[in-house]
């Protein structure tokens, strides 16, 4: 037996733990856990979009809110000072910041021509003039001032509106607003299902 | 909820069914283990599956779905009959003293005035008999055979313990457990608490099942205490603000109505919505309507308002009859619609009869899609092999795809389950080009405005009128809109404090009354953090804003006695002392009044009162009566055989052929949503992915068995309307039920599956479901339909 | 936290004791109480959430339960159980899975890597992947079967009761994100208290068999588990009688040491030999050829998963 297979012989699992005994690693070596994510991470408080418990959230961004850096939420948790969650979340609420940088956001504007099989980007400018277009030639063609009783009705029924029980309160003020100047009647929320 | 969350720790017995809290409003359910951790409270729960729920219940009881009437007009007759009835309560806050006409009736299933023809009653007998001065006749010793107590009392009588369990299929043993333990509420220091949600709503006769509970609780004194009330746990974070906003077919925002053809002019209009008192001295909150419109018409219109064009009213849009969305795609499906607008809503995913409603969308000229999220129904025009098996080609809808922000990019109000009005903060900006949809309609409203000024065309004064007067038009910002909802004095340009101060002569405006008092001159109501709970019975005044006027409690009224003495003391909400009304809570009620002069709880209602019978505001009755759904799995009623389902629902032309019978579709299946996920968002998020990665059809190992299928085998599951394949999960946690002498399998299918997100790809729920609703709100019944299962070769 | 709130290191031995404890610090435990879960995975997505773990997006299991076990993505996982229990009812039985934290670590015992593997004054378990080795001792060590290898980096990982989270004061994320309060955090007194006292309170209830969960063959758990049928651990996917085991016990205690010796004598009779005979020159050509095997076997794994 040379001195190297003598080696690797006491070698083997007790090599590391040996050496270190004798003193020769660094002793500065120590498990530490992580740093601490969220320190001088933005705190925004916030309510959840899911279910209508409306748990407070405390949402956290990476940026100092200065005016060079874009702000980007990497964590969501509960909000300990809300009196009906006191910091607690479900599990989607829990996996919310997932939802927020989500693959699937839509990110630009986008039309499908008739017929077609694929998305082509628009300018938000195209997109309200477009639609704005296609209104009105429906809303002038097909609404009706009258009933057959000769009594003002003003509505117009070959366009319609399923509305959004997600966004907030002013939102949808702002979208019944705009659906009865027009004349809209069929509008409804997913409040039906 | 008439009450809110934390209050639900106050209960002693709490009742889930109709819901599924734990799974569903995971963290709501967090205040129920409150109530059973620290104030002994039981949890019953009843449901056809056992559920997350079910897993914490001191007292599962297994329901066929669709049965939930049968169950508590049982407990109703129970309650009467072993005398567990708050008689105080039912006789001082509730119509069971009121006399019915005597050409009321009640025969085989139906009740008087029903023509068959137009599926609909003439509902004129479904009334009080009135004397001289137009009030309702009482007969307070409650001994006129045609008051409503004895008319209930006789309408109950044949739900006895049997019958309830040979429709319901509800072991007789697990029934009289539930019953006995809701039924220990009925003393005065004790409160049961029902949570209901969408496993009540989605049936063809989902307003019915929520009256049957309301009548319970009604019977047991149970409404407007601490502990107690009628809590629908809404779905969405803001469904209960899209409701408050009247996003519905046939509403204005804070539950105002959007005029019909009848109401002609603005005069019709007021004198149809504002009701008489049907008693003396009522405070019949209603009669302020006029107020609550025209502040609203002052908010719509503003300055283009005004007493000689009837502050706009001819603008509003009438209604001939209800295009609620079932409506409106059957409408689309036949051609008769060019445009739509879907604002965050997976509908191709969502809404029933998968098949049908891509056809209709297939229809459309143009569709406008509105979502953080790229959806399905964005694509419904793109081939993904069977799971949307189209032509593109033949698909000639323009579809227009305009990201939206979500929840964390922008701020506003959004309202809770407990009617907390909550206000949000940004914390980054959205990916991309998005944008707020106020900031997208506005900027098609600014274009419209545009293309009617250049071009003229049908109507435009509306268009022009309608008030923008925002900072920045193209963007109106949260806090000016959150400003014009709480309301203004148009001669002070000061914010309203409350609705009290609303006037019908267009010196206020106010987009909607209820929210009054939600941003005052003392600022945004609504971003209040104060968390303190001075009485420790879980009420924060200082937490954000609870419409109507910050009260939690509603019909607080009723927690005391005629003589504003608190039934129960532990439970004190209001008191009268010293000449003075007090509380941990506000009024819903003049607290100027007098005891006697305020013991009317129910001040939304005519008569002040509670109603057992609900007079002619349902289409289907008066009281609630056990149908069987559209698809029966048993065939019949064995309560009346010749009227099988609810008389009254709207059947559109083709869709009688659509409905399948038990011997063709012998299981009954009902959809629903697991913890893991939020309907379809979440199938875009990789932690619920990872967590439910795959939808699957839930059944019991007796049938199982019967079929050969082993746990994880692929299954077809076939309605009349379309069949899907998925894995099966084979349960002990679903029991076929004996029913009408036959066993019955339920067979569950969670609502998650699509096939372009991170989740794998799986059919929508849907493609089985069936449009037909509720014969009030048309919620179509996604609770209970017919099946067939077969085992299937994998995807 | 530092080096001196260390009071067990692994890959060190009675000869070569880890830093000294200078602070006394209460020990701490999570207490799960089975009969208050109702298996909303809150806990399960937190953790991945607060400590960056995505696992694969798997399949449909048979059952909720989704992973299908813990990885070193997935440090907390709900399990599902249904059981008929005594009195012929079913019971839906959810099991929060993740580190025990072991007062006597079976994976700190069995790790050779000084320091890789410690236990904190406060008690809690902590991987450190800096210094694992991927030998995966713990692995196969831990009678719970909770540390998994990552087979991208080979190391190994669990949870690590958010120490990040509790060197600044704040409990564990699972614990804070529980619905229905069946995760409790505190000092381990405080929850033997609380367990105690609901333990009372299920028995009054008529679950006769309630009892807690703290296994005595690993030295109690920093992790302890109200179950309503203490007899019956097994139905919650829990070890009966889970232990050190004694050949790991043995390898830290006996052979460990001795390899230490050997080496200390090696390295005597190695300087005796360089004074007594002089320096050696050493072909090192050995080594560089053992190397690339090595590399080649990682890129093997890695491409694998690819």
């Amino acid at each position: 037996m040379d001195r190297r297979q003598f080696f690797k012989l006491c070698g083997c699992g007790a090599t590391t733990s040996a050496i270190s005994a004798l003193g020769l690693m660094p002793g500065t070596a120590m498990a530490a856990p992580r740093e601490y994510k969220l320190l001088k991470a933005k705190e925004t408080r916030n309510n959840c979009c899911y279910c209508s418990v409306g748990c407070g959230l405390l949402m956290y961004s990476h940026g100092s809110n200065g005016k060079n850096a874009e702000k980007a939420i990497f964590h969501i948790e509960g909000d300990a000072d809300h009196p009906v969650n006191r910091g607690s979340l479900c599990p989607k609420g829990a996996g919310l910041v997932d939802y927020v940088n989500s693959p699937n956001r839509n990110h630009f504007p986008e039309v499908r021509e008739p017929g077609t099989n694929e998305w082509q980007r628009i300018s938000w400018n195209e997109a309200f003039g477009r639609i704005a277009r296609l209104m009105k030639d429906d809303r002038d063609a097909n609404f009706i001032e009258k009933n057959s009783d000769g009594n003002t009705v003003n509505r117009w029924l070959t366009t319609g509106m399923m509305t959004s029980s997600a966004q907030p309160n002013e939102g949808a003020f702002i979208t019944h607003k705009f659906a009865r100047s027009l004349g809209l009647v069929a509008i409804d929320t997913i409040a039906r299902n | 909820m008439t009450n809110h969350w934390i209050d639900i720790k106050n209960s002693n017995v709490v009742v889930i069914m109709g819901g599924n809290a734990a799974e569903a409003h995971p963290v709501g359910f967090g205040w129920v283990t409150e109530a059973m951790e620290h104030n002994g409270a039981k949890l019953v729960v009843v449901d056809p599956r056992f559920t997350r729920s079910a897993a914490l219940a001191d007292c599962y009881a297994p329901l066929r779905s669709g049965t939930d009437i049968a169950f508590l007009l049982g407990l109703s007759r129970y309650l009467i009959d072993t005398k567990q009835v708050n008689y105080d309560y039912v006789k001082a806050y509730t119509n069971a003293s009121y006399i019915v006409r005597d050409d009321f009736e009640f025969n085989e299933g139906l009740f008087s005035g029903f023509d068959e023809k137009s599926r609909t009653y003439d509902k004129e007998t479904w009334y009080y008999e009135l004397d001289d001065q137009g009030y309702a006749k009482i007969d307070e010793s409650l001994n006129h055979p045609r008051c409503v107590w004895n008319l209930l009392k006789q309408h109950v009588e044949r739900y006895d313990f049997e019958t309830v369990s040979n429709i319901t299929g509800t072991p007789v043993e697990d029934y009289e457990k539930v019953c006995a333990l809701i039924g220990s509420t009925y003393t005065h220091d004790k409160a049961a608490t029902f949570m209901y949600a969408l496993g009540w709503t989605h049936h063809t006769k989902g307003t019915q099942n929520i009256r049957s509970m309301a009548m319970v609780q009604l019977l047991l004194g149970n409404i407007g205490v601490l502990g107690g009330g009628v809590n629908a746990l809404r779905g969405h974070s803001n469904v209960q603000g899209a409701t408050d906003m009247g996003l519905l077919c046939q509403a204005l925002p804070g539950y105002l109505k959007l005029p019909s053809d009848k109401d002609t002019s603005l005069q019709t209009y007021l004198d149809h919505h504002t009701p008489k008192a049907l008693r003396p001295g009522q405070t019949n909150y209603w009669s302020n309507y006029p107020k609550f419109f025209i502040s609203q018409m002052k908010s719509f219109w503003g300055e283009n308002a005004t007493a000689e064009n009837s502050f706009g009213y001819d603008w509003l849009p009438k209604w001939d009859k209800q295009y609620d969305f079932t409506k409106h795609i059957d409408m689309m499906y036949h051609g008769e619609v060019n445009g739509y607008f879907i604002q965050g809503v997976n509908a191709i995913n969502s809404m029933p009869n998968r098949n049908k409603t891509l056809a209709a969308f297939s229809k459309l000229k143009f569709m406008v899609v509105m979502d953080p999220l790229a959806t399905e129904t964005s694509v419904f025009w793109q081939n993904n092999s069977e799971f949307n098996d189209v032509d593109p080609s033949q698909i000639q809808t323009q579809v227009f795809r305009l990201p939206t922000t979500l929840f964390a990019e922008e701020e506003g109000c959004i309202v809770n389950s407990g009617r907390w009005m909550q206000w949000h903060w940004k914390g980054a900006n959205a990916p991309g080009e998005s944008k707020p949809d106020a900031e997208i309609l506005s900027g098609i409203l600014m274009k419209l405005r545009e293309l009617y000024k250049e071009e003229g065309g049908v109507l435009p004064e509306p268009i022009q009128a309608v008030n923008w007067n925002y900072h920045n038009p193209h963007f109106p910002h949260g806090s000016e809109v959150a400003k014009e909802l709480n309301g203004i004095d148009l001669k002070t340009g000061k914010q309203l404090d409350s609705f009290s101060q609303l006037k019908d002569d267009g010196s206020t405006a106010c987009g909607c009354w209820i929210y009054s008092g939600s941003w005052t001159e003392e600022g945004n109501m609504m971003a209040r953090r104060d968390n303190s709970d001075p009485s420790g019975k879980g009420i924060t005044p200082g937490w954000a804003f609870s419409w109507p006027a910050n009260r939690r409690v509603l019909y607080n009224r009723a927690s005391c006695d005629v003589n504003g003495k608190p039934w129960d003391p532990k439970r004190t909400i209001v008191e009268w002392k010293h000449g003075k009304w007090h509380g941990i809570d506000q009024g819903d009620f003049n607290m100027k009044l007098t005891p006697q002069e305020s013991a009317h709880p129910f001040i939304m209602q005519p008569e002040g009162v509670g109603r057992f019978f609900a007079l002619d505001h349902l289409a289907e009755g008066p009281f609630p009566e056990h149908y069987e759904p559209m698809e029966s799995p048993i065939g019949t009623n064995p309560l009346h055989p010749k009227v099988i389902s609810n008389p009254a629902v709207r059947m559109l032309d083709g869709v009688a052929e659509t409905l399948g019978s038990h011997k063709e579709f012998p299981y009954v299946c009902t959809t629903y949503c697991v913890t893991e996920h939020f309907n379809f968002w979440t199938t875009h998020c990789r932690l619920a992915a990872i967590s439910m990665p795959e939808t699957f059809v839930e059944i019991d190992e007796v049938l199982a068995a019967a079929k050969g299928i082993n746990n994880g085998d692929w299954i077809q599951v076939s309605s009349k309307r379309g069949s899907l394949k998925i894995k099966a999960l084979v349960t002990k946690r679903l029991q076929p039920l004996k029913v009408n002498g036959q066993l019955v399998h339920t067979v569950g299918l969670p609502r998650h599956g699509g096939y372009n997100a991170l989740t794998r790809k799986n059919s929508s729920c849907n493609i089985l479901t069936t449009e037909v609703g509720d014969a009030n709100t048309q919620v179509p019944e996604f609770k209970a339909f017919l099946v067939n299962i077969a085992k299937a070769e994998e995807i | 936290m530092s080096a001196q709130d260390i009071i067990l290191s692994s890959g060190t031995s009675k000869l070569a004791p880890a830093a000294q404890v200078r602070k006394k610090l209460s020990k701490v435990a999570k207490l799960f109480d089975a009969t208050k879960c109702n298996g909303c995975k809150a806990c399960q997505v937190s953790c991945s959430e607060w400590n960056d773990l995505r696992a694969p997006i798997g399949e449909f299991t048979g059952s909720y339960q989704n992973p299908a076990d813990l990885s070193s993505e997935c440090w907390t996982l709900m399990k599902f159980n249904e059981v008929i229990d005594e009195k012929d009812k079913l019971r839906w039985q959810f099991t929060h899975t993740a580190c025990m934290h072991c007062d006597d670590p079976a994976c700190l015992t069995a790790c050779s890597t000084k320091d890789a593997i410690v236990q904190h004054a406060n008690g809690i378990v902590d991987f450190d992947s800096d210094k694992c080795i991927g030998c995966g001792y713990c692995v196969t060590a831990c009678p719970f079967d909770v540390p998994k290898l990552d087979s991208v980096d080979q190391k190994a990982y669990k949870c690590t009761m958010c120490s990040d989270r509790l060197q600044v004061g704040l409990e564990p994320s699972c614990v804070k994100s529980c619905t229905t309060g069946a995760l409790k955090f505190g000092t381990r007194e405080d929850m033997l208290f609380i367990a105690d006292l609901r333990i009372k309170q299920l028995r009054e209830k008529g679950f006769t068999k309630a009892g807690l969960y703290n296994p005595q063959g690993v030295g109690g758990t920093g992790m302890m588990m109200i179950l309503h049928d203490i007899d019956d651990p097994q139905s919650y996917g829990l070890p009966g009688d889970p232990k050190t085991s004694l050949p790991i016990k043995l390898w830290q205690d006996v052979v460990k040491p001795l390899g230490a010796v050997g080496i200390i004598a090696t390295v005597a009779v190695a300087c005796l030999h360089r004074i007594t005979v002089g320096r050696n020159i050493v072909d090192e050509s050995v080594d560089e050829t053992d190397e690339p095997a090595e590399l080649d076997h990682t890129q093997a794994s890695k491409s694998d998963k690819e």
